[in-house]
């Protein structure tokens, strides 16, 4: 093994998170911060050459090489698990900017309520909550994180229309949302027809439709570290794809460009994260495997996970930090709190003008918080919590759009009739009202180390252990009512036609690893101010050991609808915050 | 080392430019002539013009256009197969193997290349058949893994960016009204908002102004 030389701080994962806290680190102290990043590093002229939907969108090109390292999932402890061995329901980045680089760029806040929402449900339902609910409170509120999240805008150069500016409500943004310091940095994404149909249909409804905030710069934008990027194109290789431009904020692009000249900043590619050393509850460093095979020490006096969500709490559980959670005997806090994000409704409308929908911006679409949270909730629906509806999208890549054809318009999805129906339908149907909601954790939902299967190195892979309850079935119910409702008033005002979607005919009762759902996976870290029932403290400091700090949306309680990237980031600079201007003064718990 | 295998086709049947009568009717124009010579990386010719017609069932040429032949989709597949993909050199192939659960997706042992040989097996004489008698074969094993395989990958062959050996002369995206890999429509997207965007399509190596290699070319 080699031993490398000590540096003050060693972060393991060079994605949104990870090159956020060493941005903040390198420019807030004299620390030397190491990065160590599993993938390898990409330049603009890579990603112009990306702009392929076979290798890129297909056959994920961009993501963590999964023949060296996947995770296995079982519905329940009695269940046996099986290894996710193509990439179904969510896609790991690998190289730098991690998964931030292939993201969409939806970035949003959470609202107020996420962050309190184990005492809301609490206080509204008491002992009507499904008795294995885990849903917690993170411990900071909307108003702790809000300086951070217009950092984080202002990192990025979100782009959106205000609803809530200092109390006042502004008509066109979110009604709903927490109150905001400022407006956005930019103005909100151009708009295609399906968009303007989607915004009219759900205000003849009474809704309130505001354009999703998109980290896809809509202007020429330069933020305040100095760094200018160009306005978005409108490509439409966005999603699963880096940005050929960058226009789309991506690690890569927004933060490295700040970090790259500077002496006390490294980052190392193709560097493979075992462990985490330690001793005497105190974080000595981490073991890699760098890109020609070497064992490598790598001592340090901080250490900072900010890997992928599950990959965080792999290695908490293989360094053996921390108490490995229980669900039978309800003891542990490492690994609970696992949740994904609840898919539904959903209906689409065939339209009589083609879409364009080859034209369009990751981030770029119309959302509404109307039946978000606790509103518009049916009280004997037995729905806890909604989530968000959208519209205006659709087409997309050639070989993806092409065969979605309506119900009955052809014997079978091959040959001469089905072909002729998917021409005539290319390109004029057009997703109304899909959902996403929260998913609320459980105990019986959480994340371990499998038994049997083993990485490229023989390390035990993530066990997910996940299914959906009653609870989710109920959610997706009253999204397919509310997603017809405002798919037929689509219809209605553009003359088109509701047909049914292939995901309502498809839904399985049961969690699905096949088949892509969204990256936004949470918890297993949790964040909490006990160290009882979470992982981490509310700055993201090991609440056993002072010097280790996970970050990332490990750390969620349970998922929120609202998009996880702008709250994992906006937690981030809370924690260099506090590690800044209180740990490095006392090293210590911060209490 | 494999005996090297051609898949010879007429030039007449590859590409071309679709034009579309005032009835909306497609049209393809084609003034190639001979005989194109495509030097097979996995299937034997006798494999290739199997997979080449059960392709053309999926997506046939027909009044509504052309379909899997003029897109070249089996020269398409053939590479695909020959390459890290068709190997499952990016997937996850420890065991133990067990059967699991429909959500789990595919856990089966066979790679792509197997679910194919078996597959063509099963097809025998495929190439010869009637095409009624060719669909009546695949409906019989339309639940197949084998041939959901390839009915995606008949798809895909059919509108890929061109670098991957199949759509042709970009004739499935003219079929389609695709554009390529365009770098931007920042103007075009509101001025076009309801209206038809027609363009001659380029494709990625057309637009970054240098060839450009699919991932099936990467070897070891």
């Amino acid at each position: 093994m080699v031993r490398l030389k000590p540096v003050d701080v060693v972060i393991v994962g060079g994605g949104w998170t990870g090159l956020a806290m060493a941005r903040e680190l390198v420019g807030g102290s004299s620390l030397s911060v190491v990065v160590l990043e599993r993938g390898p590093s990409r330049t603009l002229a890579d990603y112009s050459a990306s702009m392929d939907e076979v290798d890129y969108a297909i056959r994920h090109r961009m993501m963590q090489n999964i023949a060296e390292e996947t995770v296995t999932h079982r519905f329940t402890i009695r269940d046996p698990a099986a290894p996710i061995r193509q990439y179904g329901n969510f896609l790991p980045g690998t190289g730098v900017g991690g998964s931030g680089e292939h993201w969409t760029g939806i970035a949003e806040r959470h609202v107020p309520e996420d962050f309190i929402l184990g005492t809301l449900l609490r206080e509204k339902y008491g002992s009507r909550l499904p008795a294995d609910l885990a849903v917690q409170d993170y411990g900071v509120t909307y108003e702790d994180l809000e300086p951070y999240y217009w950092r984080a805008e202002q990192m990025m150069g979100v782009g959106g229309q205000a609803g809530n500016v200092q109390g006042k409500l502004i008509e066109g943004g979110n009604p709903y949302e927490g109150v905001r310091s400022h407006h956005y940095p930019n103005p909100p994404h151009k708009t295609t027809y399906a968009m303007t149909l989607f915004v009219q249909a759900a205000r003849e409804l009474g809704y309130h439709p505001y354009p999703s905030p998109a980290a896809t710069l809509t202007q020429e934008y330069t933020n305040p570290d100095g760094v200018s990027r160009m306005a978005c194109q409108y490509c439409g290789y966005c999603m699963l794809f880096g940005c050929m431009v960058g226009a789309k904020s991506q690690p890569s692009n927004t933060l490295l460009p700040v970090l790259r000249n500077k002496k006390t900043f490294d980052l190392r590619t193709e560097s493979w994260v075992r462990r985490i050393v330690h001793r005497n509850g105190k974080a000595e460093g981490v073991q890699y495997m760098d890109g020609k095979g070497q064992e490598v020490m790598q001592p340090a006096h901080m250490v900072v996970l900010a890997s992928f969500t599950p990959n965080n709490t792999r290695l908490l559980l293989l360094s053996k930090i921390g108490d490995p959670y229980d669900p039978v005997a309800g003891k542990g806090t490492l690994g609970r709190n696992f949740t994904h994000t609840v898919g539904g409704g959903g209906g689409a409308v065939i339209l009589d003008k083609p879409l364009n929908g080859f034209m369009n911006a990751g981030g770029q679409g119309i959302r509404l918080s109307d039946f978000a949270g606790f509103r518009g909730l049916d009280p004997d629906s037995g729905v806890l919590r909604g989530g968000l509806a959208s519209g205006g999208g659709g087409g997309g890549h050639p070989i993806a759009s092409f065969g979605r054809i309506p119900p009955g318009t052809a014997p079978r999805n091959w040959g001469s009739q089905w072909k002729k129906a998917a021409l005539e339908y290319h390109d004029r149907m057009t997703g109304v009202g899909g959902f996403e909601m929260d998913h609320l954790a459980y105990k019986h939902n959480f994340l371990d180390l499998d038994p049997t299967y083993t990485d490229k190195w023989g390390d035990p892979l993530l066990r997910l252990t996940i299914d959906w309850t009653e609870h989710e079935q109920r959610q997706r119910e009253f999204a397919s009512k509310v997603g017809a409702k405002l798919a037929q008033e689509v219809a209605r005002i553009s003359g088109g036609r509701v047909v049914t979607s292939q995901r309502t005919a498809r839904s399985s009762r049961h969690y699905q690893t096949a088949g892509y759902a969204t990256t936004h996976l949470q918890g297993g870290a949790i964040m909490g101010r006990s160290p009882d029932s979470s992982v981490v403290n509310t700055w993201l400091q090991h609440w056993h050991m002072a010097n280790l700090w996970v970050i990332g949306g490990s750390a969620f309680p349970q998922n929120s609808a609202y998009h996880p990237t702008l709250t994992s980031i906006a937690l981030t600079y809370r924690a260099a915050d506090a590690m800044i201007h209180r740990y490095l003064k006392h090293p210590g718990a911060l209490a | 080392m494999r005996r090297r295998e051609f898949l010879t086709l007429p030039a007449q049947s590859l590409g071309g430019l679709l034009l579309y009568t005032l009835a909306g009717e497609p049209i393809r124009m084609q003034a190639q002539e001979g005989e194109v010579r495509v030097p097979l990386r996995f299937f034997t010719a006798a494999e290739a013009r199997v997979i080449s017609a059960a392709c053309e069932r999926i997506l046939p040429s027909d009044e509504s256009g052309p379909g899997a032949k003029e897109a070249g989709v089996v020269i398409y597949i053939d590479r695909q197969l020959a390459g890290p993909y068709g190997r499952d050199k990016y997937r996850y192939t420890k065991g133990p193997w067990i059967e699991s659960v429909p959500e789990h997706g595919y856990q089966g042992k066979a790679n792509p290349r197997q679910i194919y040989r078996e597959g063509i097996q099963k097809l025998g004489d495929f190439a010869a058949l009637s095409a009624e008698q060719q669909d009546a074969k695949l409906v019989a094993i339309e639940r197949t893994n084998f041939f959901q395989m390839l009915r995606t990958h008949t798809i895909e062959g059919m509108f890929c960016d061109p670098m991957h050996g199949g759509n042709a002369g970009m004739i499935g995206w003219q079929l389609i009204g695709f554009p390529g890999p365009v770098m931007s429509y920042r103007e075009e997207i509101e001025e076009f908002r309801g209206k038809p965007f027609r363009r001659k399509p380029k494709s990625l190596a057309d637009i970054v102004g240098h060839p450009v290699k699919g991932w099936e070319e990467e070897t070891g």
